[in-house]
């Protein structure tokens, strides 16, 4: 491996003055990035490891009713704090569906937003990647591509955003707390990471120095904790990225949907939030007629990046039944295999 | 450094007189779980560096410019192996000695045949200045375009398939069969290249000695690896000590040593210190060998009853644009259904990959999941249940010989199998069962078999004065339990409880083992020490039975039996001697014997033979997102004489759990441009996790076999594999109605499938 400097601030503010310089890279459980240096495709001169920095390991319920979500909090440690899954049950159930039970271990909510496209061309130092070296063009576009984005894709770029987590999230417009170089700032979830456009290589809206520090969800994102629901159809049963997945959340009062909250996930080079869909929903009845019109608004402007037209009837099936099962209830319980269209099958 | 395994035990594992048929625990089990057994790259002898390959990311072409200098400036590295600075090889790697003799790439020259093969050799005090070493070669490359996939070229017809087969074999008349079928079933079926993925991926620690050369490195066939670094570097065979005693897999992979080692045995030439060099996961993927991709064409014709009239299957397989191994796919038709005409025949493409090679089952996987899934086809064809298709075409002799079969429990398998899973009562038609949540549910069987094979082996049994034994066999334990099932039967071969033995194996100083593959290593090795051990008692009988001093004296070689360590009189049971009473008054230390185990040629002549088996498998689907989940699976097998029903359990599951992964997971995805493996890593080359392994029932139906091998073992190895992909893909379209003929089965088959 190629050497590189390591450095462990013991303050934000140390951390952001080492993260600012040319060349480096934060470092928290590091399961993505270290995978990316092994295979070449990340070349920091030098990782400043934050896993240490203090205070950013809490959950904490803030006087507004919101919930904060420090960076540092591991995936698993999220996922099972029971307030949490009992206020926020879809978020809970998409970080379950998540890598393995190994990785959720070690992850951090700061390095879930910031983990990169699973694109193989992306990982393949040998493929050409925009995002990788911008302007070398993008062999996914012509390539192995039954997996890649439907939605806001461009020429330059068909990748996805691999996250479960941030499906359910950018739903319930999550913000995203930086600090940076110029102090704290707050950004939604949904504008943290970009549609690739014609600079894939910009991936999030995040300048040189920022460091996400926390993760917040407003208070009314525990309104439909009755009637929420995270679906996801992939390969194998666990470690294994979405094909599709689908959040749908919806606060029902007196037999109508007074609000929806739905997102998709592996469609796009972000957390694709679908407004259009929330608006067909809205004070109708919950009907599988309904889901399915909103399904289709939510991917009116989706087009097949590849051989991937399925992603297109999928992505709306999916949807369909993440309300039906919105609808239905929230299970007292996350599933035993959360996620999975089989998580309802007797001993699953 | 032969290791040995203490083979004590509590004593309540060990039931007294016979050993084999118990199902003890692994010997080793405790060694692993511990971290104690040690593998190959974990030993580090003194002053040992780490050599790290350099692949090339083109596919076909040449190395233009390697950075040489910019590689040696980085701190910590010592040398950089190219085409222009390695050891003189006394062989050229591209000979081609004997069948088993496979092109490897030893930076002969500057040509590239694959992506992930071998270009530069960076040898530096730590392993992560040689792998930075590496990457600061930036080879350039004369790009060629690269031949991928199965319509890269002209087909042809290969010499032979597999080992020595021929590539086409007919019997009887296909034209008449063809003509007398009033239903034909004619179907083109895919299936995807595969890679090995052994956890333990292939590694070696080489330390010359002068004209000596030690080396640790996990392997199948040390023999034959013996002979190939002997050829290559023109030093005698027994020069050569290798040390194997734990593999972390192989499936075929480590069954001949291949390039990358060798470069590791080159670099430690080269600098004159020991080296380690392990492999990437994804320099896995190219030059140790995979499962080619397969196009097959079967025809299956039938008269209205369901009576077979012909089968004929065609396979085209790639392999590489440098050597020749062909995956011998149709040859899976060869002997289980009773069809009066049989036609198997092979095509091939070149393409710039490495050499396809021998992994689990090789061509009776990819045969099997095409032959069961169109004999699912043809059965729903005819309107008739597969199972009892299968039964109306039963094959009382080997069809394509004409052979009986040494023994056959096949009708048993499909019974008991069938029974346990429920099958009676299976709707004909697809897509008419739900379950309680209205999940398309689906059945579908397969039949499993795989050919008696043996190779040849060599062990030498000890009695010492104590009267304890010790039994030595260069044999291979790839993580399945040889070293016990094979010390079970050592303990037997010498009248002997299990404690009572010491059992040395994987060390080529031993007496050669033969190859760990072809499912025979069981009954080769077994077949070896059976007959050592016979052999060392005949001298202890020799010693007593002559020697007037002996209470045996007088009772004639057949006339002694041994039990226990004592030999007694078959005639008169209490008159008997302990084997340390006999070494004892013949002032013996210990008395010895060798034997061999293989294939008996006169037998094998007059009878056919092969293990079977029947799998069942029940899938749900979900009828909107067309997920599919294996929810259950029973499979029954016959397979002779099960040494330790253990470990043969554990062997047949994996099997059954890898048919699975084949029909519905497992793929390597290339690009079709630049011939790149896109998934060469363990997050996105899908095997089953846990999670996708449903409840398994695992069956083993009793065979008395007298014609395979002294001890009637058929072996296990790859059986289960066979049966249990065409089982689920058969499955998939019961639940669906959608026969999906390219596998794995994806998603999107089935979501647009299922309208």
């Amino acid at each position: 491996m190629m050497n590189f400097d390591y450095v462990r601030p013991a303050s934000v503010a140390d951390a952001i003055a080492a993260g600012s310089e040319k060349g480096a890279s934060y470092l928290a459980s590091g399961t993505n990035l270290l995978d990316l240096m092994k295979g070449g495709v990340s070349r920091p001169s030098r990782l400043v490891d934050v896993t240490r920095l203090p205070g950013l390991d809490r959950i904490e319920h803030l006087a507004d009713g919101s919930l904060r979500i420090g960076a540092l909090v591991r995936n698993a440690d999220l996922a099972h704090d029971a307030d949490f899954a009992r206020n926020y049950p879809a978020v809970a159930e998409a970080l379950l569906s998540g890598a393995s039970a190994q990785l959720r271990n070690a992850a951090t909510v700061g390095g879930n937003l910031m983990q990169r496209t699973r694109c193989a061309y992306f990982y393949d130092a040998g493929s050409a990647c925009n995002r990788r070296w911008p302007g070398a063009g993008c062999d996914a576009l012509k390539g192995e591509n039954r997996l890649h984005a439907v939605l806001g894709w461009s020429e330059g770029c068909i990748a996805t955003h691999p996250s479960d987590f941030c499906v359910p999230l950018v739903a319930f417009d999550a913000v995203v707390e930086i600090e940076g170089k110029s102090g704290r700032r707050e950004l939604p979830l949904e504008a943290l990471h970009c549609l690739p456009g014609d600079a894939p290589e910009r991936e999030t809206a995040l300048e040189r120095g920022d460091l996400i520090v926390a993760l917040r969800l407003p208070a009314a994102a525990k309104n439909f904790a009755g009637h929420a629901r995270y679906v996801k159809v992939r390969e194998r049963t666990s470690y294994a990225f979405a094909v599709v997945s689908a959040a749908a959340s919806l606060r029902i009062e007196d037999g109508r949907i007074r609000e929806a909250r739905l997102a998709l996930g592996g469609v796009a080079a972000k957390p694709w939030r679908a407004r259009e869909a929330e608006q067909v929903l809205t004070g109708a009845a919950p009907d599988v007629a309904v889901y399915r019109e909103a399904a289709r608004a939510a991917l009116a402007e989706a087009k097949p990046s590849g051989d991937n037209a399925f992603k297109i009837e999928l992505a709306q099936r999916i949807m369909v039944r993440a309300l039906t099962l919105a609808a239905r209830g929230t299970p007292d319980r996350i599933p035993a295999l959360p996620g999975s269209p089989f998580s309802s099958v007797a001993g699953a | 450094m032969t290791v040995e395994l203490s083979l004590t035990r509590d004593p309540a594992h060990i039931r007294h007189g016979s050993n084999i048929g118990q199902p003890m625990t692994r010997t080793d089990g405790v060694l692993k779980v511990t971290g104690k057994a040690r593998y190959a790259a974990d030993n580090h002898p003194a002053g040992m560096v780490y050599a790290v390959i350099a692949t090339s990311c083109i596919a076909r072409g040449r190395v233009t410019s390697l950075d040489v200098a910019a590689a040696k400036r980085h701190p910590g590295v010592i040398d950089v192996m190219t085409p222009a600075h390695k050891p003189q090889l006394a062989e050229d790697p591209d000979a081609k000695g004997n069948p088993f003799a496979f092109r490897m790439e030893l930076l002969q020259s500057d040509e590239v045949r694959y992506a992930n093969q071998a270009i530069a050799v960076v040898i530096a005090e730590t392993l992560e200045a040689a792998t930075e070493g590496a990457a600061l070669l930036s080879p350039r490359y004369q790009v060629e375009i690269a031949r991928v996939g199965l319509d890269a070229g002209e087909a042809y017809a290969p010499p032979v398939v597999g080992i020595g087969n021929p590539a086409e074999v007919r019997h009887g008349d296909i034209d008449a069969g063809m003509a007398a079928a009033s239903k034909l079933t004619d179907a083109t079926y895919e299936t995807p290249a595969q890679y090995h993925n052994a956890m333990e991926p292939h590694a070696i620690v080489a330390v010359w000695d002068g004209d000596r050369l030690f080396i640790d490195t996990p392997s199948q066939g040390m023999g034959f690896a013996q002979m190939r670094v002997a050829g290559l570097f023109g030093i005698p065979p027994a020069n050569i000590h290798i040390n194997s005693p734990f593999l972390g897999g192989g499936f075929g992979s480590k069954g001949l040593i291949s390039g990358p080692q060798v470069l590791g045995i080159m670099a430690a030439k080269l600098i004159g210190r020991p080296v380690k060099l392990v492999l990437r996961r994804s320099q896995m993927y190219g030059p140790v060998g995979h499962r080619p991709p397969t196009r097959q064409r079967i025809r299956i014709g039938t008269d209205d009853a369901g009576v077979l009239a012909v089968i004929n299957h065609e396979a085209r397989v790639t392999t590489s644009s440098f050597d020749d191994f062909y995956e011998p796919a149709a040859d899976a038709s060869h002997t289980l259904y009773a069809s009066p005409a049989i036609r198997t025949a092979h095509e091939a493409v070149r393409v710039d990959t490495g050499t396809p090679l021998f992994m689990r089952a090789p061509g009776e996987a990819t045969g099997s999941i095409v032959l069961e899934s169109a004999i699912d086809e043809a059965a729903f064809a005819c309107g008739i249940d597969p199972l009892e298709f299968r039964l109306k075409n039963y094959a009382e002799v080997e069809p394509t010989t004409g052979k009986p079969f040494s023994s056959k429990a096949l009708r048993q398998c499909y019974a008991k199998a069938a029974e346990c899973f429920g099958w009676a009562g299976r709707p004909l038609q697809p897509r008419q069962m739900r379950d309680e949540n209205g999940f398309l549910v689906g059945w579908g069987m397969g039949t499993a078999t795989f050919p008696a094979i043996m190779f040849q082996g060599n062990a030498r049994a000890v009695i010492r004065a104590d009267g304890k034994g010790v039994m030595e066999t260069g044999a291979h334990d790839m993580g399945q339990g040889a070293w016990t099932a094979l010390a079970q039967i050592s303990a037997d071969s010498l009248g002997l409880d299990f404690d009572q033995l010491t059992f040395r194996s994987g060390s080529s100083d031993l007496p050669d083992a033969g190859i760990a593959g072809g499912s025979g290593h069981t009954a080769t090795v077994g077949a070896a020490i059976h007959n050592a051990g016979a052999a060392v008692i005949a001298k202890l009988a020799e010693l007593a039975t002559s020697d007037e001093r002996s209470p045996l004296f007088g009772a004639g070689n057949a006339g002694v039996v041994a039990r226990a360590g004592r030999l007694h009189r078959r005639d008169d049971d209490t008159r008997s001697e302990s084997y340390a009473e006999i070494l004892a008054r013949a002032g013996l230390a210990e008395v010895d014997a060798t034997g061999s185990g293989a294939a008996d040629a006169a037998a094998q002549s007059q009878y056919a033979m092969h293990a079977h088996g029947a799998v069942f498998a029940e899938v749900k689907v979900d009828p909107e997102l067309g997920q599919i989940r294996a929810t259950r699976m029973v499979g029954a097998f016959a397979a002779g004489r099960i040494i330790n029903p253990l470990l043969v359990e554990s062997q047949l599951r994996g099997g059954m759990i890898w048919g699975l992964s084949f029909a519905l997971h497992e793929e390597a995805v290339m690009d079709k441009r630049s011939g790149r493996i896109l998934n060469a890593n363990l997050a996105e080359y899908h095997v089953p996790v846990n999670a996708d392994v449903p409840p398994m029932e695992v069956i083993t139906v009793d065979e008395h076999d007298p014609h395979v091998n002294p001890l009637g073992i058929k072996g296990v190895g790859e059986i289960g594999i066979t049966g249990s992909a065409g089982a689920v893909a058969n499955a998939v379209f019961h639940a669906t109605g959608i026969r999906v003929r390219n596998f794995p089965i994806k998603i999107e088959e089935i979501v647009m499938g299922l309208g």
